[in-house]
């Protein structure tokens, strides 16, 4: 059972598929304007990660080589589609917000990440634990970054006023770059950051060392 | 070779895996279309309502939509038609058909449309007593970014700004994306459309002086999105003017739409 345990936990900080593998960013980018709006994006990507995990370990004795790409792609793809589909159905302001950011989904490195390095290996239990998992590590990145550029960006969390802003007669001036996609880049920097201070094991060996200064050689 | 790798397993894993698919993705598109569906058409009568400033929180959109006529008016006379059915139309879509719709010249296409529909739906509310209470007239034009949807709500007078709202549009965050401010949409009711029979109903550079004698016709620019400023500006002109809603309102107050 711990390991089961291990398979649900070490993604969230350990091996987080945003922080240390540094998988589906774009996402992370586009939905983490507004806390309410991730929330259902992060639902709908550990949903998609844990049932596509799911089925590809169930049929993963059956899939051929040759093909087993394209028959994990067309496993999420379907199950993109039918998440997308309910959205529309029950949740339809939020999913106008998410467009077409549901469906892109489908091209997320975690979730292919997630089937073709876990699920084609272990058995159907663990490989849904791990998609549970991984969408939890993602969701831990993706609600930080989401309730520091909604907190000041527009003042707000899920919706409902913290910072009075001055638009609205209040005292806070919201800081408008947190709202453009290009912020999450500074918030995920950070995240990362922080977590390896405390986690010195996820630092990666540098690829090239600074040489030495060293004084020019007369006549060179 | 493994057993999984021959051809035949090959053609057999992938065949199958569709079929299973595509029974489960068309099973949910078809047993959740009329919900989406339903849900479409009850955000866009909200939009309707909201931009009328009809809207209240609470209580239920069909109940409050029921005070309101959906209309088809031919643009190109500006009265009333039954040519074409206003459950089905769309007329986004008809704007992209040569066949239902009319080329811009570049001076004429202030807005960015490139063509206009024929038919346009136009919505009529009514007051207790069957009297015209106000008009709402759907919008579009482009901003800095994107186009923005909208609709703007005049009172029976054709005159009159009751409202203005957009439903879609991807401007700014917080600069052009302001068009979503409530504080700002407030300052719509009451402006004047028309001088002279031109269109003057116009978002001034900056704030409004509320001493000059323009200031009826004028609402405050957007700051940091003189872009999206312009834009709203334009569709304005555009639509309420002659390739969009004037010669329907004049009927309209003259009783002959």
């Amino acid at each position: 059972m711990s390991t089961m345990k291990e398979t649900l936990v070490t993604p969230i900080f350990k091996n987080n598929p945003i922080a240390l593998q540094i998988l589906g960013i774009c996402s992370a980018l586009a939905v983490t304007s507004s806390l309410q709006v991730t929330v259902v994006m992060c639902i709908a990507l550990t949903l998609v990660t844990a049932f596509s995990n799911l089925f590809i370990s169930m049929i993963r004795a059956q899939i051929p080589g040759s093909i087993r790409i394209i028959v994990q792609m067309t496993i999420i793809a379907s199950l993109v589609i039918v998440v997308d589909q309910v959205l529309k159905a029950v949740a339809y302001e939020i999913s106008k917000q998410l467009s077409v950011f549901v469906g892109l989904i489908i091209t997320n490195c975690i979730v292919m990440g997630r089937a073709e390095a876990f699920a084609m290996k272990n058995p159907p239990m663990p490989s849904f634990i791990d998609g549970i998992g991984n969408g939890l590590g993602y969701s831990t990145v993706l609600l930080s970054v989401a309730f520091v550029r909604e907190l000041f960006g527009s003042g707000k969390l899920f919706g409902m006023e913290v910072l009075p802003l001055v638009t609205e007669g209040g005292w806070y001036n919201p800081n408008g770059l947190l709202l453009l996609p290009p912020s999450a880049f500074f918030l995920i920097g950070g995240f990362i950051w922080i977590l390896r201070s405390f986690d010195k094991k996820q630092v990666e060996a540098p690829d090239f060392r600074m040489a030495k200064h060293t004084a020019a050689e007369e006549g060179a | 070779m493994s057993k999984n790798d021959g051809i035949r397993k090959t053609l057999l894993v992938a065949f199958s895996l569709c079929i299973v698919c595509s029974v489960v993705v068309s099973t949910a598109a078809v047993m959740l279309k009329p919900a989406q569906e339903a849900n479409k058409t009850l955000d866009r009568k909200r939009n309707i309502l909201a931009a009328a400033g009809m809207l209240e929180e609470g209580a239920s959109i069909e109940e409050q939509f029921a005070q309101i006529q959906t209309r088809v008016v031919d643009l190109r006379t500006g009265r009333f038609t039954d040519d074409v059915d206003p459950a089905s139309y769309e007329p986004v879509k008809a704007a992209k058909d040569p066949a239902r719709s009319m080329n811009l010249s570049q001076e004429a296409d202030i807005a960015g449309l490139g063509r206009r529909e024929d038919y346009a739906l136009v919505y009529l509310a009514e007051t207790a007593n069957g009297e015209l209470d106000k008009v709402i007239l759907p919008v579009r034009g482009y901003g800095l970014w994107s186009t923005l949807y909208g609709f703007i709500a005049l009172e029976a007078d054709g005159n009159t700004v009751a409202g203005l709202g957009f439903y879609e549009h991807g401007e700014t965050p917080g600069l052009g994306g302001e068009v979503d401010n409530p504080r700002w949409k407030a300052q719509w009711p009451g402006k004047q459309v028309y001088r002279d029979g031109e269109v003057e109903l116009a978002l001034a550079k900056g704030s409004v002086d509320s001493d000059s004698p323009d200031a009826r016709w004028r609402v405050d620019g957007l700051s940091g999105a003189t872009l999206t400023s312009r834009g709203v500006t334009q569709l304005v002109h555009f639509w309420l003017g002659e390739q969009g809603y004037a010669s329907f309102l004049t009927n309209l107050k003259a009783g002959e739409a």
